[in-house]
């Protein structure tokens, strides 16, 4: 099985950590990552303000550097959800739906791909908050959303649960939007702040010492609102606790 | 309405209450600036608070009735099949329903539009020299501007639902479609009625405001000349319709003068009776968290001496009935629950959305009556997605906020701004190169500018969070290239290289 | 009629050309109590749930003692002045109700007995049709509404009650859950709102005509 790895804009930007820890752990399961060197993005910031015309290169370049794997990994909840259900502005050749078909978000992949039952260099002696971000929640099925009726199941918790030391905390609101939104974030500054502040505020009224998700983009919003206010709450992506990171 | 714990934060005494945040309209013509709105709603934090806490306590029961019940999701599914089945033959279901109502005795019209309905309603009225008039609660009368129109025609028109009352008295239009005033404190409501009814200015125990408006309300419901109601459902098979309240003013409105009139969407069809039990079960948990409203009410003839007449109105929902992406959004019965979830709602306050329907709902049914105006609309939401969840039809409404998005775009009503920076990530996201030139400028731009630069007030980002530090080390794209890359030959057509 | 044709012309032509057939809907009764105690039972406990109140008959004692035990502290005046409307023979009452009635006139009504069509357990409602009411508005203008409802009547769900005749037969069938109610004044719930501050159900077999 040849992977693609892709690291969204903004990560490979802002959070190389996540990338190395993603890379890392993939190989530590001796899968074979390949990194495509001329990736940019999936096309989600002008997909999610509905300007389809303007994501379509994006969306053809992504497609050209990644058709070549049989399974493209992402540690990124949203992109994911964009190039699996939304990536629809270029030509739906077979090459295009290949790689729609077979991107999978990092939790996924390790959940329900390698089916991973240990993590036994991993210790994370903290409380943690975890953060299911709407896209992997509600569009990749990560777990059941609070509104629907059903077994409780959580694919990200599950994992975490094989780190040795952690203690997970329930919030209040367990999966109330952070507040991100893509675009919403600056098209709705102090909507997405207050969000933001009560994500925080919930977390940190539980103990939780540190949040933890699946997605960077709510991490990098969260942070940035908990920097502002001077919360002394710290943030993780689930892919660098997975890897060993022990804070 | 029932149910809500009342909201601890609200019961500490306040030397001066908070005055009730009013976000500003947009004129005639004008885009509804939602942000800005919101940012005034947010600018009154123990109202947001208030808000927030008492719209997520509607959320958070509504869970809990939902649970209890082993077939609920079911039961969303037959309610979205009857939904469909009956859209997609609604003609029939329509010509159904108008032939046994009439059988019944019932008097039936049809308006194209708002403005007809109200001159159908005016003419009723005029034949039986009604001046006075007693209504329940109705979103449709509310896309239809009816209360302005008989205001201007010298028609007196009282709501009997305390909370649409409530909006009547402060000339504000609901701001949910449950809950008329759930952005409303107490304490406006012991102002408003001190100034209004008489009462007691500093008395704003709910209970005293409540007997206030029920004294106040009584003599007028026993004198009115005619009553109105909506609908929630209408039955083709028996050419009767069904209204759900909490404190029985269609029963009211209905029963106590001679005169009924019933508007009626024409999307509230229902096929049989026993399609009911799967509406009625569904309504009011997923709108209140509460078993059933306190009244259902089915009204299939005129009462012994009394007249009825039904308005059957379209007000674009014909049309909306032919939009691929957006038909489906005619199964909505109006419970509010994806407002109530909302959370952008939960902190904007339904006001802000300048419009008849607030919150998810609002998003998508909004722009089918006026593109331009409502353009901002779609994009007051995270597209999170807890909405369609919660949806006790299952409409797919986050996906169709996502849908208008792009319709609005493709049809040039996005911010030139908007529109052009879009269009230029776009370039440069899709060229390699042009992207590692960019990536390179942002982290030495967020190293070298002073705090004042990168919060100015051009970046939104910034007016409530820091960015993020660019990393020490460089791009991940750098790293890979340092510690992958560097015994192999070079990727040949490496974007950055060239 | 022309809106009534352009209306309907439209919805012809645009409505989605789909195949969508109407499901059936199952009764959904399996998990509810067999036999009229136990779903009495349910009901009472649903019923208490929207406010209203349950109130067997004591050995011996009459459905007027009753009106007077639960109610005697919330019509404020003295008891024997009360204005009781009663549509049943087991209370007399002193107020009759005739279908000649202007409905307006019932305002002064302090109390309306009525016996219930019949009741469903699943939410604790009951149903009354302009036979049971005679005046419609009485249930809505009185201050309070004492119900007989035989338990003999109480089906188990919404499903159940939907199968009945009522629907196609009455002019006006409507539940009541509890008394009016609204929590628009910051979610405080408030009995009542517009219509009947209290409800109070009595199990009571119906007398045979």
């Amino acid at each position: 099985m040849r992977i693609g790895l892709f690291v969204p804009c903004f990560i490979d930007a802002f959070y190389p950590d996540v990338g190395i820890a993603t890379l890392e752990l993939l190989e530590r399961f001796h899968c074979k990552v390949d990194y495509p060197f001329d990736q940019t993005c999936c096309g989600q910031p002008m997909v999610n303000s509905g300007c389809h015309a303007e994501a379509r290169a994006t969306e053809a370049l992504f497609v050209k550097n990644f058709a070549q794997y049989d399974v493209i990994v992402a540690p990124s909840g949203s992109c994911v959800h964009q190039i699996r259900d939304n990536l629809t502005a270029v030509e739906q050749t077979p090459d295009v739906k290949h790689v729609r078909e077979n991107t999978l978000e990092l939790v996924e992949f390790l959940h329900d791909v390698l089916e991973v039952d240990a993590f036994p260099w991993a210790r994370f002696e903290h409380r943690v908050g975890y953060h299911d971000s709407c896209n992997t929640l509600r569009n990749l099925g990560h777990g059941k959303p609070s509104e629907l009726h059903g077994e409780p199941f959580s694919k990200p918790r599950a994992l975490l649960e094989k780190v040795a030391g952690i203690e997970l905390v329930q919030i209040d609101r367990p999966d109330e939007c952070c507040g991100f939104g893509g675009t919403f974030s600056v098209t709705e500054p102090e909507v997405s702040a207050q969000m933001g502040r009560d994500k925080i505020a919930d977390h940190g009224r539980n103990g939780a010492e540190y949040i933890v998700s699946a997605d960077s983009s709510c991490l990098m919003h969260q942070s940035g609102c908990a920097a502002r206010i001077g919360a002394p709450i710290k943030f993780k992506h689930i892919a660098e606790i997975l890897n060993g990171a022990s804070q | 309405m029932s149910g809500n714990e009342p909201n601890p934060a609200a019961t500490l005494q306040r030397a001066t209450p908070e005055a009730q945040p009013r976000p500003a309209k947009a004129a005639d013509g004008k885009r509804v600036d939602h942000a800005r709105s919101a940012k005034q709603f947010l600018n009154a934090p123990e109202h947001a608070k208030s808000h927030d806490t008492r719209v997520w306590a509607m959320r958070t029961k509504r869970d809990k009735q939902a649970h209890t019940i082993e077939e609920w999701e079911e039961l969303r599914e037959l309610a979205s099949q009857i939904k469909t089945h009956t859209l997609a033959h609604l003609d029939t279901y329509l010509e159904q329903f108008e032939a046994n109502a009439k059988a019944n005795g019932i008097h039936v019209h049809w308006a194209a539009d708002g403005a007809e309905h109200n001159r159908i309603v005016h003419e009723i009225f005029t034949e039986h020299g009604v001046k006075r008039v007693i209504k329940a609660k109705s979103m449709l009368m509310e896309e239809c501007g009816f209360r302005h129109y008989m205001d201007s025609v010298g028609i007196e028109i009282v709501e009997t639902d305390l909370g649409e009352r409530i909006q009547q008295l402060d000339g504000e239009d609901p701001s949910h479609i449950v809950v008329p005033p759930v952005h409303k404190m107490r304490s406006d409501v012991a102002r408003l009625f001190a100034e209004q009814l008489g009462s007691d200015p500093d008395n704003d125990d709910a209970h005293y405001l409540a007997g206030a408006q029920r004294d106040a309300t009584r003599p007028l419901i026993l004198d009115a000349d005619a009553g109105m109601t909506g609908a929630n459902f209408a039955v083709a098979e028996t050419g009767g319709f069904v209204v759900c309240t909490n404190e029985g003013n269609a029963d009211l409105s209905a029963n106590v003068p001679n005169l009924h009139v019933a508007s009626i969407g024409i999307e509230k069809l229902v096929p049989r009776v026993e399609d009911m039990g799967v509406f009625i079960r569904l309504l009011s948990r997923s709108a209140l968290g509460s078993p059933i409203t306190q009244y259902t009410s089915h009204f299939r003839a005129p009462k012994q001496g009394g007249e009825m007449h039904i308005v059957l109105v379209d007000n674009g929902r014909s049309k909306r009935l032919g939009m691929e992406k957006f038909w489906s959004s005619l199964k909505c019965i109006r419970c509010g629950a994806c407002m109530n979830t909302c959370p952008v709602y939960r902190r904007s306050g339904g006001l802000s959305y300048g419009a008849t329907y607030a919150g998810p709902l609002g998003l998508i049914l909004n722009p089918t009556f006026d593109a331009h105006r409502y353009s901002n609309l779609p994009f007051a939401s995270t597209l999170n997605g807890s909405c369609t969840n919660v949806c006790p039809v299952k409409i797919n409404i986050h996906e169709q906020i996502f849908g208008w998005r792009q319709v609005l775009a493709e049809n040039g009503h996005l911010p030139w701004t908007k529109k052009t920076a879009l269009s230029a990530a776009g370039k440069v996201l899709a060229s390699p190169k042009g992207y590692r030139v960019a990536i390179k400028t942002t982290n030495s731009a967020l190293k070298h500018l002073p705090r004042w630069a990168l919060y100015n007030r051009m970046n939104a980002w910034g007016e409530g969070r820091e960015m993020p530090s660019p990393p020490d080390n460089g791009t991940f794209h750098d790293w890979y290239r340092r510690n992958r890359l560097k015994n192999q030959a070079k990727t040949p057509n490496e974007g950055d290289s060239q | 009629m022309s809106a009534r044709d352009d209306i309907l012309g439209a919805v012809r032509t645009n409505k989605p050309a789909i195949d969508a057939p109407a499901p059936t809907v199952p009764n959904y009764d399996n998990a509810y109590p067999q036999g009229a105690d136990r779903l009495a039972a349910l009901f009472a406990e649903r019923l208490a749930t929207m406010g209203g109140t349950w109130h067997a008959l004591a050995d011996g004692q009459s459905i007027d003692a009753v009106l007077q035990d639960v109610l005697a502290d919330k019509v404020g005046k003295p008891f024997d002045d009360a204005v009781i409307a009663s549509n049943v023979p087991e209370v007399a009452g002193n107020r009759p109700l005739t279908e000649s009635d202007v409905p307006a006139s019932v305002h002064d009504v302090d109390i309306a007995v009525l016996r219930a069509r019949f009741g469903i357990a699943e939410t604790g409602s009951v149903c009354f049709t302009e036979a049971e009411l005679t005046v419609n508005a009485v249930a809505y203008l009185a201050q309070h509404l004492v119900v007989l409802l035989d338990p003999a009547e109480i089906v188990a769900n919404m499903h159940r009650a939907y199968q009945r005749d009522d629907f196609v037969n009455a002019n006006y069938t409507v539940f009541h859950t509890g008394p009016s109610a609204t929590a628009d004044i910051e979610g405080v719930l408030v009995r009542g709102a517009q219509g009947v501050r209290s409800l109070t159900v009595i199990p009571a077999p119906a007398t045979p005509a």
